[in-house]
């Protein structure tokens, strides 16, 4: 039996994990005591509770406790550790890479350095979403303090080759950020084996709670320091102060747990169900994979449907099943998608992709349905699709004088 | 951002999809919009040379449900008027009919803009001058 709506859109968010709200729930309650209050049992019991979720999430990512900083969420992360060691490392240089797909959380706390006199190299990504290795080591300096690319993309799902952009950083004694909130929890993340030397993540992507996040800080070759950005009274080793959310930290330490134990059997499911999805819908005339086949996350997959606009697209089905498209009808601007824009997608193809985010929770069923629902949806758009009437009269559509809006 | 049943059902049961052809003399032919943008809408009249009275609307559309709607709503309310009457429909009328936010109004200055034309095209074809309009809303 079918429930809807169908939910496709893991990459927004994910469902937590009832194992999770179980963990969770003695905390709001009961054991509701201040981590920071070391005078009595309330404190010493929610203290417990957060130094074993810290190891929980240190477990996952295969770095020492000591150096996990909660947060309230990868956006926080992300600007902790750029402008953190913006302003840390101040000294000996003023000068960060990234790349032009990385997450605005990224991209805006870039710009913000750029406006406190900070230098930015915005590398462009090839036309499969990951970026050139030679252009990342011909943009470092001697200046450059900073390289932050993400490990794996929210749109496309394209995984970087963090492994070779850590030993080019390394070779030049260069730090290495990686946002990391679609990765962790999906694939193998390894800090060391990764040689990441600040990461951020997020609990509701992996199961857990929302407004809980993480930034590892390496303390050990190099040990790494930030300076924080919300000043208090200096928790988290003084990089993050602020009252820890214990429930959600200890849902957060849960979900990790239950990724350390799962993932393996998790990703060789949900990848053979991503897999029939993609293959069944790159069946439909004039469909296009957006980013890199190989080098990607088990569990997304972006595809260009030509001739149908994204969002008219998702109205045929979005009732039963939740996806999102690179489609920016709704906002103010109209742009499609940046993402897809700078693998050179022209934006008649942004406006027309999906991005289907598969989960834990995902069947067969559902996924049978879904490609049932999107063929039909396509055809009986392009029906009413006056380009698709003209590709099919063989027209060349660059020839027609557009009345640009 | 929840669609109004108005937009769901013409999305759903579009009305006059189809081509009319464009080579007759009576019909005007209105494209407009660009695939960057997002939005194309092609919409066709056909009209009764004796009684100068729109007797066929047909639109293709790629875009999104409310221009999908607005298309078809227009097609609708174009058959039965005068050439001159088509010409008064306003894109605010559309609006209000389909009830679209305003992130959705420029769906109906499209469809007002195809109108418009559809309108010119027939004229021209039939010897009369081409209307001038002021440019509607810059999207």
């Amino acid at each position: 039996m079918l429930n809807f709506p169908i939910y496709l859109d893991h990459n927004a968010t994910t469902p937590c994990d009832p194992r999770v709200v179980d963990a969770m729930i003695p905390y709001f309650t009961n054991n509701f005591g201040n981590a920071a209050s070391r005078n009595h049992p309330f404190g010493w019991q929610a203290e417990e509770a957060v130094d074993y979720a810290r190891e929980q999430v240190a477990k996952l990512i295969g770095a020492d406790p000591k150096e996990i900083i909660f947060t309230s969420g990868a956006t926080e992360g992300d600007n902790l550790a750029i402008k953190g060691v913006f302003e840390m490392y101040a000294s000996k240089g003023n000068h960060i890479i990234t790349c032009n797909i990385e997450h605005k959380a990224v991209l805006d706390t870039c710009k913000h350095i750029e406006k406190e006199g900070g230098e930015v190299t915005y590398l462009k990504v090839k036309d499969n979403g990951l970026i050139d290795l030679a252009e990342l080591e011909a943009a470092i300096k001697p200046t450059t303090i900073l390289i932050a690319i993400m490990y794996a993309n929210n749109e496309i799902g394209t995984v970087m080759p963090m492994k070779e952009i850590s030993a080019i950083a390394k070779k030049h004694g260069v730090l290495v950020f990686t946002d990391a909130v679609q990765a962790v929890g999906k694939i193998p993340v390894n800090v060391n084996k990764d040689g990441i030397d600040l990461m951020a993540f997020t609990a509701h992507k992996m199961y857990g709670p929302k407004g809980v996040g993480a930034l590892y800080v390496r303390r050990k070759n190099p040990r790494v320091k930030v300076t924080a950005q919300i000043d208090g009274g200096g928790h988290e080793r003084g990089m993050r102060s602020g009252t820890l959310n214990v429930p959600g930290i200890v849902g957060f330490g849960k979900a990790c747990e239950i990724c350390i134990n799962e993932m393996e059997e998790e990703t060789a499911r949900i990848s053979k169900l991503r897999d029939k999805l993609q293959t069944e819908l790159l069946k439909v005339e004039e469909s296009y994979l957006n980013g890199d086949k190989e080098h990607k996350l088990p569990h997304v997959t972006n595809i260009s449907f030509k001739y149908v606009e994204g969002e008219g697209l998702m109205m045929g089905f979005n009732k039963n099943i939740a996806v999102s498209s690179g489609s920016a009808c709704t906002s103010a601007s109209l742009e499609p998608s940046y993402v897809l824009k700078a693998l050179g997608l022209g934006d008649d193809l942004a406006h027309s992709s999906l991005r289907f985010g598969l989960g834990r929770f995902t069947t067969e069923e559902q996924i049978d349905y879904t490609i049932e629902q999107v063929t039909n949806t396509v055809n009986k758009l392009r029906e009413m699709s006056p380009l698709w009437e003209m590709y099919k009269e063989g027209i060349d559509m660059n020839s027609i004088e557009w009345a640009h809006h | 951002m929840a669609y109004s049943e108005k937009v769901i059902d013409h999305y759903q049961n579009p009305k006059n999809v189809g081509t009319l052809d464009k080579s007759k003399s009576n019909v005007g032919t209105g494209l407009v919009g660009a695939p960057e943008c997002g939005d194309v809408m092609r919409l066709q009249i056909e009209v009764d040379n004796a009684t100068g009275l729109i007797t066929d609307a047909k639109f293709k559309t790629f875009g999104c449900g409310s221009a999908i709607a607005s298309s078809s709503l227009a097609t609708e309310w174009l058959k039965g008027k005068s050439v001159d009457e088509a010409m008064t429909i306003d894109n605010m009328t559309i609006v209000e009919e389909l009830n679209l936010p305003p992130v959705k109004i420029h769906c109906s200055v499209l469809a007002e803009d195809a109108i418009k034309a559809a309108v010119n095209d027939y004229r021209k074809k039939n010897g009369l001058p081409e209307l001038k309009f002021e440019e509607s809303v810059v999207h």
